[in-house]
């Protein structure tokens, strides 16, 4: 399992990911992409749809990008990586291409829960050989944080705002990481920012897997979330610790969760700091909706045990 | 050898000869028998080509890009509504100038959904940067198919081609094609040479960027001068094809009893195939009256058009789908062609054949007889059609 030490060593060798890039100032989308890339030790090509990382990585004649990468539309990223993947297969077939490589794909939440879904879907179906990796900050940032189906219930977004009607976003989240699930790839994994290791160690071992690996990772977005700009692993850290953000994976369909917190923070805790749910602790309602959402909080983590009892392949410990 | 098949199965044993690393299709009808026959190729093993069977034309197009990006010649097919679910990526194909070549079985546009033949779908990519080359036979197909990916894989162009060919008139119906022999066709095309291809991972490159007001202007410009290219690269790669088919096209248009023609029609597709039976049987008696036929559509020949044209008194030009809003998209290039010639014919525009609308000769007679009575304006006439 790579260390701190063998990741900070790999990029010492081969810097994949260059700090030229315009991503704001405690953005978390280059610890996950840099995490990722340098947990892969074999070439990696990777794509990305339109949206924050793709923009602020890649202005012409730029690029902070330092191994293949490309970028087409919003919502075909697994489409194009499929492209990519199959060219690669064909060329290895005729012999003009001798060298194992790998592809992974970073996509925003809104390039891949929303518009890029049916493409995600297909690509997963098909059994191309890639990791697909949504950075996942919960709205369509690159656009003026507009709301997405990953952003969490009640989440002021700007098209979601905080009306005297209709306060915050009404629904709640997809479970994007179980619609993967059902796809029956070999490895389905959710990580965050604020654990780098765990991360790491999700893309090592996905990485052993032939066929479609899917990783979805809490990447705060300071900007969006109205939090300061050094909160990023903070925000995400206590995302994991109340339980809002599990870390777990489903390998070959048995599922294991890798942190179960020891003490019960209420997910309160995680809200209270958050520019986006500030109207929560303003509103006389806001109470009642904070308990709902703890309680689809809990329902969704005694769901998690409960599957991880089931499907664990007999190994599960109790949490 | 001399072979009976349908224009479908004409485009895809081009396709197999050209045998491409990936293909990446969606059915949809008329095309859905091009993906279905390249099927076969692919699970009885006679090509390497990866087959990308995706979830939708859009991702057909993406996976499109991907794979020529990656370095592998790649191609694929679509009709109608999978062409308008596609051409977002299909701007963005040429945008990044990947040689990818599409055969379109022409189909009109929704609503109502009609899966018959117009060319609504071809006007529709009309803008997108893709060369588009129309055929009037299954044999055309073939041979376009063929020509089309070396003039797309052309070192001064590099850009998507479209192969246009009429829904059902031509897909579905079974005309004589001589194909050439496989080992001629593969010599013909030759070994594809990827550039910049992101499989080469010791030079990291970034495709598809961003680019601001500071640089988007000259990149356009660019893409439009490998636009430019095309006219060139067509007639040399029409030479080649005629050294290694015997067949010999020459040119963007071919003019049928043009040369003294004192009324002509001007038509894409199929329709040429009928309009010379109509040229015929009213030369037979004694009137002069002729045909262009349009073989590359984009980029416009407005030179040629023009030269043809010209000696011509009264044109009526065809369009087989409405520009709301607008003169037929084919009359406004035709006239935009004629606009500097001395001696200008007068121009007419005709509607027909939407949504698979039958075109007759005794029509396209009607409209032979009628140039010259009507007064030539802005006014867009149909055929065949009850008001
Ligand atoms: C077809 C299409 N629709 C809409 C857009 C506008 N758009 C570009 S990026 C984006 C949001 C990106 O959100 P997400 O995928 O979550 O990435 P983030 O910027 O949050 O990292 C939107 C709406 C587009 N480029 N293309
Ligand atoms: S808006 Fe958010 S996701 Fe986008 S660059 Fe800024 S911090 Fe990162
Ligand atoms: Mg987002």
């Amino acid at each position: 399992m790579p260390s701190i030490k063998t990741l900070a060593q790999r990029e010492e060798k081969e810097i994949r990911f260059t700090p030229g890039h315009t991503l704001c100032a405690g953005c978390a989308e280059p610890m996950v992409v840099r995490t990722v890339l340098n947990a892969i030790e074999e070439p990696v090509v990777a794509a990305s749809p339109t949206g924050c990382l793709e923009v602020a990585t890649s202005r012409f004649p730029g690029t902070a990008w330092n191994v293949p990468w490309i970028h087409v539309a919003f919502e075909n990223a697994a489409a194009v990586i499929s492209g990519v993947e199959a060219a690669y297969k064909a060329l290895t077939k005729t012999g003009a291409v001798k060298k194992r490589i790998r592809f992974v794909v970073f996509g925003g939440d809104g390039g891949t829960y929303d518009i890029g879904l049916q493409a995600l879907s297909g690509a997963l179906e098909r059994g191309h050989d890639f990791l697909y990796v949504c950075v996942n900050n919960e709205a369509y940032m690159n656009t003026g944080v507009q709301r997405s189906s990953a952003t969490p219930a009640c989440a002021a977004a700007t098209t979601s705002p905080v009306g005297d009607a209709i306060p915050g976003k009404p629904q709640d989240r997809k479970d994007l990481t179980e619609i993967v699930v059902g796809h029956h790839v070999p490895y389905v994994g959710q990580a965050a920012v604020s654990h780098l290791i765990d991360l790491a160690n999700k893309v090592e071992r996905a990485m052993k897997f032939d066929g479609p690996k899917f990783l979805n990772v809490l990447t705060t977005c300071p900007l969006g979330w109205r939090t300061p700009r050094d909160s990023a692993i903070v925000q995400s850290k206590l995302a994991v610790e109340t339980r809002y953000w599990p870390l777990y994976e489903v390998i070959e369909g048995k599922y294991k969760i890798n942190y179960k917190p020891k003490q019960h923070v209420p997910v309160e805790e995680w809200l209270k700091t958050q520019g986006r749910f500030r109207h929560l602790f303003r509103d006389p309602k806001g109470k009642e909706r904070i308990v709902e959402f703890q309680a689809a909080v809990d329902r969704h983590w005694n769901d998690l045990l409960r599957k991880e009892q089931c499907l664990s392949g007999g190994e599960a410990d109790q949490g | 050898m001399r072979r009976v098949m349908t224009g479908h199965k004409a485009v895809a044993e081009a396709m197999r000869q050209i045998e491409p690393d990936v293909v990446a299709v969606y059915p949809i009808t008329p095309q859905s028998e091009i993906a279905e026959y390249y099927a076969d190729y692919v699970h009885d093993g006679i090509v390497h080509t990866e087959l990308v069977p995706v979830e939708s034309e859009h991702s057909a197009m993406s996976a499109c890009v991907g794979a020529a990006a990656a370095g592998a010649r790649v191609m694929t097919a679509t009709s109608s509504q999978g062409l308008a679910l596609l051409v977002e990526v299909l701007y963005i194909a040429a945008g990044m100038r990947l040689p990818i070549v599409m055969a379109l079985a022409n189909r009109a546009l929704s609503a109502p959904i009609n899966i018959h033949c117009d060319h609504s779908d071809a006007y529709l990519a009309r803008d997108a940067g893709a060369f588009q080359i129309f055929c009037e036979s299954a044999q055309e197909a073939y041979d376009y198919t063929l020509i089309a990916q070396r003039i797309a894989e052309h070192g001064k162009v590099r850009l998507p081609g479209i192969v246009n060919l009429d829904g059902f008139a031509l897909t579905h119906t079974a005309q004589v094609v001589e194909p050439l022999e496989d080992e001629a066709a593969k010599k013909f095309v030759g070994p594809f040479q990827p550039v910049y291809p992101l499989l080469d991972v010791a030079k990291p490159v970034t495709w598809g960027p961003f680019a601001m007001p500071d640089y988007y202007f000259e990149l356009k410009r660019a893409q439009q001068a490998a636009m430019e290219e095309v006219p060139a690269a067509f007639l040399e790669v029409q030479k080649a094809y005629a050294l290694a088919s015997g067949r010999r096209y020459a040119g963007f248009v071919e003019g049928y009893h043009l040369d003294d023609a004192d009324r002509a029609l001007v038509v894409l597709g199929s329709t040429a195939g009928t309009a010379k039976v109509a040229v015929d049987a009213l030369r037979s008696k004694g009137e002069k009256v002729g045909l262009l036929k349009i073989w590359l559509y984009r980029p416009f020949p407005y030179h040629a058009v023009a030269a043809a044209l010209a000696p011509v008194k009264h044109v009526a030009v065809l369009d087989r789908a409405l520009s709301f809003g607008a003169m037929g998209a084919l009359y406004s290039d035709v006239a935009t062609a004629l606009l500097r010639a001395q001696a200008r014919p007068a121009l007419h525009n005709y509607i027909y054949g939407l949504g698979g609308r039958d075109i007759t000769v005794e029509q396209l007679e009607d409209v032979l007889a009628e140039l010259g009575k009507v007064r030539p304006d802005e006014v867009l006439r149909y055929i065949g059609l009850r008001e």
